[in-house]
């Protein structure tokens, strides 16, 4: 076997790096300390970030990719991979990040977008997630080449009903494919704006094509739960652990409650005693200019 | 089927193609259902919290225990470095201790350098597509382990007794021949 011989970077290594992740948490950390505390808890990976969704609100001003020495440090501390985030449409910020060696690149709304056109995930070696609010923007993200989707939910709220509006639209849109012919199929992929082929095999799967997490304002074990329970293959976790009481034990409860999600009496167990979680921002006082899910198409 | 993270739907489906309806197979996310199984697969996933929950579950020990009675195990990637006696420059888990190897994580490098390669298989009549995820590989082993495949001079394929170790994705192609090695194993037992 010659190492020449390999091929890097196809399709089927994107989406079965991401299919690795199910059933898993993937927390928000900005230091290596952080991210080590993740680890531990038993997160299936961790997302560098300068600061967590919660402190890009209240900052304001224009949120970029980390620093890449804070994302070096945080690779160097933990075994699990290493996912950062890019602005919208920013693909050098995406070009660095697969220099460092970043195992998957999350194109954000919580940073400020640069572009209204998406990065061509399709062009690079390392995979991408994409946030998503309905089934066509799933799909135009999946036809860029993104290797995984997340619901767009409201980052930094510790609000999660977004999330859970935006995940069960995208699965009913999926629902309503069932049954419809080929024309059916066409007709809907234009309204959606979608392409017909991943459209069909949507209807066909009756799922996404590839990983669908949930993410935004998930902020305690029974808002992981829930959503796993909506058909999610796992959570991301932004501030709702870092801006919580006590970091290490709500970590490891949703863990615990991913894993545990259709157990009502062991989430009751899991749920107990965990302190304050994030104090948060109910989503009907943001005003629709600053919501964070609007930006990308 | 160890079903806590990970992979554990593909593998799910590729087990059942490779049954054909000769047997059933069920996903284990807690303890007390290891020991009714008559063989076990640890899918691919991520090895630090896979073993997590295992730990907290109890469920290693239960599967420590059925492999010391010969029940088959078909470890792939993270499960490879589960069921491994030592992992390299690992402090912060404790491998199962069952496959007589030491592995080292992401031997290849980060997503970046995953790749698929046609690998040459001990007693396979044509090469056999993997894929690699992130993949661990085999730095050493005692002499009863038998190398089925390498990469690189690493070992990626390896059999002990009942124990079956991949360092690739065989639930992620269609290529069964893994899996009827292991279901032989099974029905031998």
């Amino acid at each position: 076997m010659e190492l020449d011989k390999l091929r890097f970077g196809t399709e089927l290594l994107k989406r079965g790096f991401a299919k690795m992740q199910k059933g898993g948490v993937i927390m928000d950390v900005t230091t290596s300390e952080q991210a080590i505390i993740a680890e531990e808890a038993g997160a299936v990976a961790v997302m560098a970030l300068q600061a967590v969704p919660a402190d890009i609100r209240k900052m304001g001003g224009v949120a970029r990719m980390a620093d890449p020495k804070i994302i070096q440090e945080i690779i160097d501390s933990v075994t699990v991979p290493v996912m950062a985030k890019v602005r919208i449409g920013h693909f050098v910020e995406a070009q660095i990040l697969e220099a460092i060696g970043v195992d998957m690149i999350d194109e954000s709304e919580v940073l400020t977008p640069v572009d209204e056109f998406h990065v061509i995930k399709s062009k690079f070696t390392v995979p991408f997630v994409c946030g998503a609010r309905s089934l066509g923007e799933a799909l135009r993200r999946i036809k860029e080449g993104a290797a995984m989707i997340r619901t767009k939910g409201e980052a930094g709220t510790g609000d999660v009903s977004e999330a859970v509006r935006h995940m069960n639209l995208i699965m009913g849109q999926i629902r309503t494919l069932e049954g419809m012919n080929e024309a059916e199929l066409m007709m809907t992929a234009r309204d959606i704006q979608a392409d017909y082929a991943l459209v069909c095999e949507c209807a066909e799967m009756q799922r996404l094509p590839v990983v669908n997490f949930a993410a935004g304002g998930i902020a305690t074990p029974a808002d992981a739960a829930m959503m796993m329970q909506m058909k999610a293959d796992g959570v991301f976790v932004g501030s709702g652990i870092f801006k919580s009481e006590n970091p290490s034990v709500m970590a490891r409860a949703i863990v615990d409650a991913v894993n545990n999600y259709d157990d009502p009496t062991k989430l009751f167990e899991i749920s107990k005693g965990l302190g304050d979680p994030m104090k948060g921002i109910d989503i009907g006082t943001i005003p629709e200019e600053e919501k964070l899910q609007a930006r990308g198409w | 089927m160890i079903g806590f993270q990970g992979a554990v739907s593909e593998h799910v489906s590729a087990m059942e193609r490779a049954l054909a309806g000769r047997g059933s197979v069920v996903e284990v996310r807690r303890s007390g259902v290891v020991p009714d199984c008559d063989g076990l697969v640890l899918p691919g996933g991520e090895s630090t919290t896979i073993s997590r929950h295992l730990d907290r579950t109890g469920t290693g020990e239960e599967i420590k225990h059925a492999a010391g009675s010969g029940v088959p195990i078909m470890a792939t990637c993270a499960g490879l470095v589960i069921i491994s006696s030592e992992v390299e420059r690992e402090t912060r888990f404790e491998p199962l201790g069952l496959l007589d190897v030491k592995v080292k994580r992401n031997a290849f490098g980060s997503q970046r350098e995953s790749f698929e390669a046609d690998l040459d298989v001990a007693g396979f009549q044509s090469p056999y597509h993997a894929v690699f995820i992130r993949a661990p590989a085999i730095t050493d082993r005692s002499d009863t382990v038998e190398v089925l495949a390498e990469v690189d001079g690493l070992a990626v394929a390896v059999r002990e007794e009942n124990l079956i170790g991949l360092a690739f994705h065989p639930e992620l192609t269609t290529d069964l021949r893994f899996h009827d090695i292991f279901l032989d194993l099974v029905r031998e037992g």
